[in-house]
């Protein structure tokens, strides 16, 4: 991007399966704060504010009414994006490059232990007419989509056990994490099936948290005086809501994500320039198929990787633990995987810090039964 | 395929047939309840079984706990000054946390309020809902919530719109000790005080 975006500040709370101790809005005032202070800002300065929120996830419809206090904001510009947290991070960048605002804060909360039946949540977001009424679980749909990826690109079942593998064991390193484990190819290939090919172990254990990130301009992002982390590229796409028309063995809304990213990134040899990725993985067999799309790896890597019972390719990919291992929290998975990437190049990772990473990639998925992801290169000063 | 749906007299998904079969009535009025009710238009319906249980959090779950026992309780903030209720766990106009808690007195002021003569589907309601605004006494101004008010006049119209006023004194009426719950409606309503 010309003018320049920079990720600023990032506050987070730790994602757990459960947060009995705090309310939504108290949970976001934690990570709120802690933004504000990372980004050495206060509510005063910030010109405009981005929820990102779904009201069947909330169980409140117009949920922006209830976002003012929490981040600061009453009486301030402020709007929602029912949508990926990448779009709420697009939205920032808009916002900034037309001159409206220069400091942004974008926030993405879960409380999904607040749901008590997730399965009529989902079928609400399924066609009325022509879907809902088959009764097919959101589940059973990710489990198409593993056939035919696995179909078409030849993996065994067991490189996605590895993806379980590495995500569960690097999330032992992530204080933030909830889900750190030690497990082998085999115990994961044990675990029950959900809907053939899909395993219980490939699918990413829910989580509570918030995140708030501080979005700058150049200008402002200089004046501060900090470690800013610039978004050099970012990319959103949806591909198509009828479920046979879709390409199910790849993620076309991550190809084109990825295009409009890198285009804007100017990046030509992603394998070369991007240096780790924080990928989608709320179903195990995503990590692969996002990263695919991201021309990251192939799946013949992948299958060698496997191979090997090393599933670290030379691309340090979701040292946080991803969603298998730190817990899902729908639409604010995406910043959660800003807020790591932007301590990864500052270099603030701790004790699962990727060496030298100076430039890194984010991509989103807004999970079943959708086709819409999104793409963000991010890169050090 | 055109020729055999012209031929299926039955076929509910034929909204053009369903209109041209209704009689000339007028504009902008074409369907009746009956046309729906008997499937003569395509309508699918469905119903959500949505369900949550929210976490009340630091500062609404001890409110809620005063409410159980008969108290109303609010919150200080020392950099603004305001005393608030329901509480908060942080203070929204100085984005600080909150300083110190208070328990407040069970009366108050009406800042507005309504009298209501249908219920949220507009049915005729007998009995008049008063919903009203109640400013807490010993709160900063317009601070408070959204309650009704009762005791005043019952069926008797005429009577509540000559009480009820903009400025009115009000105490709450609470539910006895062993029917509360922890929960906003523990006050059953707001009465005058005069």
């Amino acid at each position: 991007m010309d003018e320049g975006v920079a990720i600023l500040g990032v506050g987070v709370t730790p994602l757990r399966p459960i947060s009995p101790e705090l309310s939504q809005r108290e949970l976001i005032f934690e990570a709120a704060t802690k933004a504000y202070i990372d980004a050495g800002t206060e509510p005063a300065e910030i010109h405009s504010f981005i929820s990102i929120s779904e009201d069947f996830h909330e169980g409140t419809s117009i949920t922006d009414e209830y976002t003012p206090d929490q981040l600061g904001a009453i009486l301030r510009p402020v709007h929602t994006i029912a949508g990926d947290g990448l779009q709420g991070l697009a939205a920032a960048c808009m916002l900034i490059q037309s001159g409206i605002a220069d400091l942004v804060a974008v926030e993405g909360h879960c409380k999904t232990s607040n749901i008590l039946n997730h399965e009529e949540v989902f079928a609400m977001a399924l066609d009325p007419i022509y879907e809902r009424p088959v009764g097919v679980p959101s589940h059973a749909i990710a489990a198409l989509e593993m056939r035919r990826y696995l179909h078409e690109t030849g993996l065994p079942e067991e490189a996605v056990a590895g993806v379980v593998v590495k995500n569960r064991r690097n999330a032992l390193r992530n204080p933030l994490a909830s889900y750190g484990a030690s497990l082998t190819v085999e115990e994961v290939q044990a675990s029950p099936l959900l809907a053939s090919p899909l395993r219980v172990l490939h699918t990413s254990p829910y989580a509570d948290g918030a995140v708030v990130l501080i979005v700058a301009s150049a200008a402002r992002a200089r004046r501060k005086g900090r470690k800013p982390v610039w978004i050099k590229g970012i990319g959103w796409a949806t591909e198509t809501p009828w479920l046979a028309e879709r390409s199910w063995g790849r993620a076309t809304y991550t190809v084109v994500s990825a295009q409009m990213a890198y285009r804007m990134a100017g990046i030509s040899r992603p394998r070369k320039e991007i240096h780790f990725a924080e990928v989608d993985d709320t179903y195990a067999y995503k990590e692969l198929q996002h990263l695919q799309a991201l021309e990251l790896l192939t799946p013949q890597e992948a299958t060698e990787l496997t191979r090997g019972g090393d599933f670290e390719g030379p691309l340090p990919v979701n040292a946080s633990g991803g969603s298998l291992g730190m817990g899902y929290c729908f639409d604010a998975t995406a910043l959660y995987r800003v807020a790591e990437a932007t301590w990864q190049i500052r270099g603030e990772a701790g004790s699962h810090q990727v060496p030298g990473a100076r430039t890194g990639v984010v991509c989103s998925w807004r999970g079943v039964p959708t086709t819409t992801g999104g793409v963000v290169v991010l890169q050090a000063d | 395929m055109a020729r055999k749906r012209e031929s299926s007299p039955q076929n509910p998904h034929d909204v053009g047939r369903v209109m041209r079969e209704i009689p000339e009535r007028p504009r902008g009025t074409p369907l009746k309840d009956q046309d729906i009710r008997e499937g003569k238009v395509s309508l699918i319906a469905w119903k959500p079984h949505l369900e949550y249980r929210w976490d009340s959090g630091v500062a609404i779950s001890r409110f809620l706990l005063g409410l159980k026992e008969g108290k109303i309780l609010g919150v200080r903030c020392h950099s603004c000054g305001r005393t608030v209720t329901p509480p908060r766990a942080f203070c929204e106009w100085c984005f600080r946390p909150v300083d110190e808690w208070v328990e407040l007195k069970d009366t108050g002021t009406v800042n507005t309020f309504s009298i209501c003569y249908v219920t949220w589907d507009m049915k005729p309601l007998e009995i008049p809902q008063i919903p009203a605004v109640i400013e807490i006494d010993g709160t900063h101004p317009r601070v408070g919530f959204l309650h009704l008010l009762g005791g005043i006049g019952e069926k008797d119209v005429e009577a509540i719109r000559r009480r009820v006023r903009v400025g009115m004194r009000v105490q709450a009426v609470w539910k006895s000790p062993a029917e509360r719950v922890g929960a906003i409606t523990d006050i059953l309503y707001f009465q005058p005080l005069e």
